[in-house]
């Protein structure tokens, strides 16, 4: 007897089902993502308050720290949706972690731009090699290795098992970035919101954050529809020209 | 199930290994990864004889309050301080925007043979407090200077 619950979760694994599913999905994401993104600007650029210290500079905060979150929980979704497909091989956790890995890096890249740019009037400096710049970097480069690994095997059975053990070797550098501002002196600040007492941030300030970390969210959930839809049709493909063969 | 199970083990093994690792790289490399020294530790440095007037190195701290010092010649003095032990700083240069008394701040530089601590640069340090212009004034106010 198979019940509801596991009925759903077979659904989930299968490619083809999943495809439907995400599908119908793909344009609410879309449309969830630009609503948010207007709301989002406009409370970060026209209804957030100035810094006390940092004057209008703290509105690059909004893009910045988004895309970090987004960076290190995309990489750490990525590690665990390898972890699932080596134990489980099932074939949608291959093609998460390989369709979601582009995105990473586009908001690790983002992050420290952004970063770089506040660092400039704020800090006095645009780069340094502290933990946490480093860490973020390498981050960076994780991404690209893993990207291109995942590429350079024309067997995407084999590709997929290296690029996921790649994957979760990688993601030794997520705790490192995280816990760096703690563990080292850094000239990057340290956690503003995940602080144990009350974050200090004023709310003015959390709404516009929050909204714009929502609409990252939404973006990460739409470009990871597209991706997976070419990713699986990529698969079909080779599947197709090599039984034909 | 027994294959799926081995399999488990294998990857959490190599995790550990690799973690490890890592660790230890990074354990006996902390000297170097850490960003900067306090005055507490620097001073012990020099009683170590660790560092001398050549070691280029990072002081970090809170500007003490009311000792930013500056002359005609656009050079400042002023004392960093990690509420233990201070280190009087001589610079001369860019100042950062955010360099304030009772603000986080780093300078690059040396030590002399006075025991000041001479500068080629200077970047300030933000804390990871964001609130608005009044908050700020409401908390001076209901708290003090700080």
């Amino acid at each position: 007897m198979i019940n509801k619950g596991n009925e759903l979760k077979l659904q989930l694994v299968n490619p083809g089902i999943l495809e439907r599913y995400i599908k119908a999905l793909s344009p609410w994401f879309c449309g969830a993502f630009i609503s948010s993104l207007i709301i989002g600007l406009w409370f970060a650029i026209f209804n957030s308050p100035p810094d006390y210290l940092q004057g209008e500079t703290v509105r690059i905060m909004y893009v910045h720290v988004p895309s970090a979150w987004m960076a290190l929980f995309i990489y750490s979704s990525m590690a665990v949706a390898s972890i699932i497909g080596l134990i489980y091989g099932h074939l949608v956790a291959f093609i998460y972690a390989k369709s979601v890995a582009p995105i990473g890096a586009v908001f690790t890249l983002i992050c420290l731009v952004t970063g770089s740019l506040w660092g400039k009037p704020m800090w006095g400096t645009w780069w340094v090699w502290d933990a946490r710049l480093t860490s973020m970097f390498i981050l960076l480069f994780i991404y690209l290795g893993f990207i291109i690994v995942s590429k350079s095997f024309n067997d995407p059975v084999k590709g997929d098992k290296i690029s996921s053990i790649f994957a979760i070797i990688g993601f030794i550098n997520i705790p490192i970035i995280k816990f760096s501002v703690d563990i080292w002196t850094t000239l990057h600040q340290p956690a503003t919101i995940s602080k144990l007492d009350t974050p200090s941030i004023h709310i003015d300030m959390l709404i516009p954050l929050l909204v714009m970390f929502a609409s990252f969210i939404f973006l990460f959930l739409y470009i990871f529809s597209i991706r997976f839809f070419s990713e699986l049709n990529l698969r079909r493909y080779v599947a197709y020209t090599l039984s034909s063969k | 199930m027994i294959k799926r199970k081995k399999r488990i083990y294998l990857i959490s093994l190599f995790f550990i290994t690799i973690a490890t690792s890592i660790y230890l790289i990074l354990w006996a490399l902390r000297d170097n990864i850490v960003f900067f020294y306090s005055p507490s530790e620097i001073q012990q440095k020099i009683r170590l004889k660790e560092i001398d007037e050549m070691s280029k190195l990072r002081l970090g701290g809170m500007v003490k309050e009311s000792s930013i010092e500056q002359f005609n010649d656009g050079s400042i003095n002023f004392i960093i301080t990690d509420f233990d032990r201070e280190m009087v700083v001589f610079y001369k240069g860019i100042i950062p925007d955010l360099f304030k008394e009772q603000q986080g701040v780093i300078a690059e530089g040396s030590i002399n043979n006075e025991g000041m601590f001479i500068a080629n640069s200077i970047l300030a340090k933000h804390d990871e407090n964001y609130m608005p212009p009044e908050v700020q004034d409401t908390l001076k106010k209901d708290y003090g200077d700080k």
